[in-house]
């Protein structure tokens, strides 16, 4: 079957490393009979369980393949119910690598490529050999740049670095974030328990066991996605890479971001840091991911002080307004405490908007991507003769509001962003080019 | 907005079907209350359908005006939708952004011959809604829609 010219298998190894957590589970569950001397007898069940897994795994290995058709990537998979998946390379949003800690131990990683798209699935080729994927990716990139060039070259393109993240800085950062803080009160908690009532605290952290795991899963995998991360500019896009463990390898096509937002924190502020992430087309979540991991958006910059995050928005949103237009001293009755942070401010391409309660958050948006704009006006506001401007994008998170704008400002707004969004459109938008590097 | 646009509405059928709906829901729950408490108190259980057939007056005042806020108009770019009484909408809706239009007409909408329009966009807050129309006048906004969408069709 696969020996058709051009199908590919994927790397033997793979239903292992697929098996991934289950693996490590089932020997969790073996050690004590191997180490107790209880012999495996009375675990049958189990090793059943085992090869039947293992059997399963093979044989989706087996009837998995894989080529790359024209503009297409096809991939075939099912014993008894046969998919067979195409993705046209066009639509491509980004390609990532991601190398789980098993995946790393056999040297394999697996290939995602996200689509944009109404239907915005997601093409997993897992796994591949280490050395397999990076030249792929290359290639498959190339192939979605653009169609015609089916010759494209496969050697990796050069790039040039644009920032790293300290260690030292991350932690930091962590440490003070929203998830870190949390996460330090918990432990604190404890800490006072057991000095005030030893007894009570076995009680305690068994109770809250779900609590305290989802906390720490919280703040590793934070520290784990953005752990050295390194924003690189190559021909393709801009290259991100990141992870303590599970390495992932991630590039975004110039054009595609819907979005861009920079974080700052109430503690954060004081020491001059923010944080920057981008919102890429495709709404739904990649498969594995829990809704709240599907929702997050990409850290260009995990943290770091304000001209780095400026440098690195001029990469993704070229010549990105500040918002400078405040929301009337009266908003501040609607909204007590983020009226201090409301304010916008736009240009022919890019709509910016900030706001936030204790944390600043400021979204950029690209006019050219808007998808449309909504005016609300609540029975609050109308009594203060305010208005909200909404303005969507395709992202998975991010969207823009002109929060509590004058009604006069708000429609004024409104119609000025519906025509420039317009004109963007009719020129056809050509997708905005990475800048040359200095 | 420059020029004020020219605001289709609803099929007057709308009105008619939202009134039936909350006088039916109101009605049946009135008579509800009523038995159920005419056998302890009786008083007490005319009380109560009497303040259940307020509400319902109340509602029938409400939907009126809700309908009434309905409001559509077709320009050359893009097309409006606004809604809303106590939390007034407006969406914009550029033509070129649409990615797939449905026709929907639940049991009740056929009963009285309407379909509802709903414009989908890429993003999934883009909220674009024509409750309503006359099965007749849905399919004409439909197709016309759908040409226009084409003519102008760009990319994500």
């Amino acid at each position: 079957m696969s020996d058709e010219p051009g199908w590919r298998r994927l790397h033997p190894l793979s239903p292992v490393v697929r098996a991934g957590r289950g693996t490590i589970a089932i020997f969790v569950v073996l050690a004590p009979a191997v180490l107790g001397r209880r012999g495996l007898g009375s675990d049958l069940p189990q090793l059943g369980v085992i090869a039947v897994v293992v059997a399963l795994g093979f044989v989706q290995w087996l009837v998995t393949r894989w080529r790359v058709e024209g503009d297409d990537l096809r991939i075939e998979t099912g014993l008894l119910r046969r998919q067979s998946l195409r993705f046209p390379l066009s639509q491509v949003q980004a390609i990532d690598i991601v190398r789980p800690g098993l995946a790393r131990m056999f040297r394999v990683a697996e290939l995602r490529l996200r689509m944009g798209g109404s239907t915005a699935a997601t093409a997993r080729l897992a796994y591949l050999n280490e050395k397999e994927a990076e030249p792929l990716r290359a290639h498959l990139l190339a192939l979605a740049h653009a169609g015609e060039r089916a010759e494209a070259p496969t050697e990796a393109l050069a790039e040039e670095v644009l920032t790293t993240v300290p260690t030292p800085q991350l932690v930091a950062s962590i440490l003070i974030s929203d998830v870190g803080i949390l996460a330090e009160l918990v432990i604190a908690g404890l800490i006072v328990a057991a000095v005030l009532a030893p007894g009570a605290v076995v009680g305690l952290a068994s109770g809250g066991a779900a609590w305290l795991f989802a906390v720490a899963t919280g703040v590793w995998r934070r520290f784990n996605q953005e752990y050295r991360l390194t924003v690189a500019r190559a021909e393709d896009g801009l290259r991100l890479r990141s992870g303590l463990v599970a390495l992932s390898a991630e590039t975004i096509r110039p054009g595609r971001v819907q979005a861009v937002r920079m974080v700052e924190p109430l503690l954060w502020r004081r020491l001059g840091w923010c944080r920057l992430e981008v919102d890429l087309a495709g709404r739904q979540r990649r498969r594995g991911e829990s809704g709240s991991t599907g929702r997050q958006l990409r850290a260009l910059l995990p943290v770091g002080d304000r001209a780095q995050a400026a440098e690195l928005l001029e990469r993704v949103v070229p010549a990105a307004p500040q918002p400078t237009r405040r929301a009337p001293r009266r908003a501040a009755v609607k909204s007590p405490l983020r009226w201090r942070f409301l304010a916008w401010g736009h240009t022919d391409r890019v709509v910016v908007t900030r706001s936030g309660r204790l944390r600043r958050v400021t979204v950029w948006v690209p006019l050219e991507k808007v998808q449309s704009f909504r005016r609300v006006e609540g029975p609050l506001q109308r009594r203060l003769r305010l208005a909200t401007v909404h303005v969507d994008v395709a992202g998975r998170a991010l969207h823009a509001s002109l929060r509590d704008r004058d009604h006069a400002e708000g429609d004024e707004a409104l119609a000025d962003l519906v025509g420039l969004a317009r004109r963007l459109r009719r020129v056809g938008g050509p997708a905005p080019r990475l800048p040359p590097g200095p | 907005m420059s020029g004020e646009p020219d605001w289709q509405r609803p099929s007057p059928r709308l009105l008619t079907m939202r009134r039936v709906e909350v006088a039916a829901v109101t009605i049946v729950g009135a008579i509800a209350a009523f038995v159920v408490l005419a056998f302890t108190h009786i008083v007490a259980a005319i009380i109560v359908a009497v303040a259940v057939l307020l509400v319902g007056v109340g509602l029938l005042v409400f939907v009126t005006r809700r309908v009434h806020a309905w409001g559509y108009a077709e320009r050359e770019d893009d097309l409006f939708v606004r809604r809303g009484i106590m939390f007034s909408r407006l969406s914009v809706i550029p033509y070129g952004r649409m990615q797939f239009i449905d026709v929907t007409a639940g049991p009740i909408e056929r009963l009285f011959g309407l379909a509802t329009v709903r414009m989908h966009t890429a993003a999934a807050a883009s909220d674009a809604r024509i409750p309503g129309l006359a099965a007749d006048e849905a399919a004409r906004v439909r197709d016309r829609l759908a040409e226009l969408g084409e003519a102008q069709a760009a990319g994500l």
